[in-house]
């Protein structure tokens, strides 16, 4: 008995070795090396899909178009829908018109700088990331509803919730704890 | 936030109209399914705690009352896969995948994809980031390895909205918000992955931005 333990004791340690040759991680990987994983859903910027993409069939294809597709597939739809949503848009507070405004929209990315603040839109900068605090939807019914000095639509401008229901933190993992 | 998250908000909105009432633990996801796929907002930042980092937080499962936080898990069928494009042509050059197995949560990359588009592998040789998944109403797990930080479980909503007010008005209900506006997403959590690392590690973008994106995926 004793010794049928110890035999399978070594063959177990031999075949960790083995698994464990070459491979920078351990030898029990999470997840098998031929998974296919097929893409679900997909975010870049807040609310779009929802704001945007009108029609369950055309929010679920949104969500599998690659970026790279994205101008091609939805810019005219999404400046359709802008101009249904407000139908006196001629600029944004940006300068942009409603073909400049979409295309930028229907890239369905989120730009990140990697030097100086990162911010939705701070009064200085714009689209340079999104902070957890950030006013995301004020910025985005700005853009659509304020017009070219932003005093257009005042009623549709704010949704008048300024921040979240929970402070956020100044470590890691920075999102606030889960309610309770 | 994406159409699941939407169909939720709209049930809830439905529920508001039959009952009268905001309960959110009345809402057990009728007739969503797969909602372990629902990426609710992607968040991408520089560390408030190191100019040198960024920090990327990809929310699932928006919508959780306290009591559905309890039994709240990671599908492990599912892989979250942040995709970072340096060069502009929104073609992802490096990506983050996570992956879930056994109360651990699992973070590859950041490194080249095996492959680009909507289906691939989990790129096993990349550095990877592990963590223990932090349990309802505990103290954040970190996870650290090569200037990674990796986090992984239960999380407050930092989105806020009045998004109720908002179909309202996309309806024909209402012409303009209420003020005070309500937050939609208040008292409710997220299931969240959030990981930092060193801009050292990512794209030097020619144009100063990086482009960022988040998937879902789900194992074949």
């Amino acid at each position: 008995m004793k010794n049928i333990k110890l035999y399978t004791l070594l063959v177990l340690t031999s075949s960790l070795l083995l698994i464990g040759c070459g491979n920078n991680n351990n030898s029990n990987p999470p997840v098998s090396a031929d998974t296919q994983f097929s893409q679900s859903d997909q975010v870049g910027r807040p609310a779009i899909n929802t704001v945007f993409v009108t029609g369950g069939n055309n929010k679920n294809a949104f969500n599998t178009t690659i970026p790279g597709n994205m101008e091609t597939a939805y810019q005219q739809s999404f400046e359709d829908r802008l101009l249904a949503l407000n139908p006196n848009y001629t600029q944004n507070a940006l300068g942009q018109d409603a073909t400049t405004f979409t295309t930028l929209l229907s890239n369905d990315v989120l730009n990140v700088a990697t030097s100086g603040v990162t911010t939705f839109f701070d009064g200085q900068n714009v689209l340079t990331g999104n902070n957890l605090s950030d006013d995301e939807i004020d910025v985005e019914l700005l853009l659509i509803f304020g017009g070219p000095d932003g005093s257009e639509n005042p009623g549709l401008t704010s949704d008048n919730v300024d921040s979240n229901d929970r402070q956020f933190l100044n470590t890691f993992p920075y999102l606030a704890p889960d309610h309770q | 936030m994406n159409f699941k998250k939407l169909l939720m908000i709209s049930a809830v909105v439905i529920a508001i109209g039959a009952v009268g009432i905001f309960a959110a633990d009345h809402i057990d996801a009728p007739a969503v399914e797969g909602t372990s796929t629902d990426i609710t907002d992607l968040y991408s930042f520089r560390s408030p705690a190191n100019n040198s980092n960024l920090v990327f937080a990809v929310n699932t499962q928006g919508l959780m009352d306290p009591a559905a936080t309890q039994n709240a898990t990671f599908d492990e069928n599912v892989m979250i896969e942040i995709n970072i494009d340096g060069d502009g042509d929104l073609i992802e050059d490096q990506v983050i995948q996570v992956v879930f197995d056994d109360g651990e949560a699992y973070a590859y990359g950041p490194a080249a994809p095996l492959t680009t588009g909507t289906s691939g592998r989990v790129n096993l040789d990349a550095p990877r980031t592990k963590v223990k998944i932090t349990g309802a109403g505990e103290t954040a797990n970190v996870g650290t390895n090569n200037g990674v930080s990796l986090f992984a479980g239960p999380r407050d909503d930092p989105f806020y909205f009045d998004f109720v007010r908002f179909q309202d008005i996309l309806a024909g209900n209402e012409s303009q918000f209420r003020d005070p506006g309500q937050d939609t997403f208040a008292g409710t959590n997220v299931m969240a992955v959030v990981i930092e690392v060193p801009k050292s590690q990512l794209p030097s973008p020619s144009s100063g931005k990086l482009n960022v994106w988040a998937t879902s995926n789900t194992a074949q």
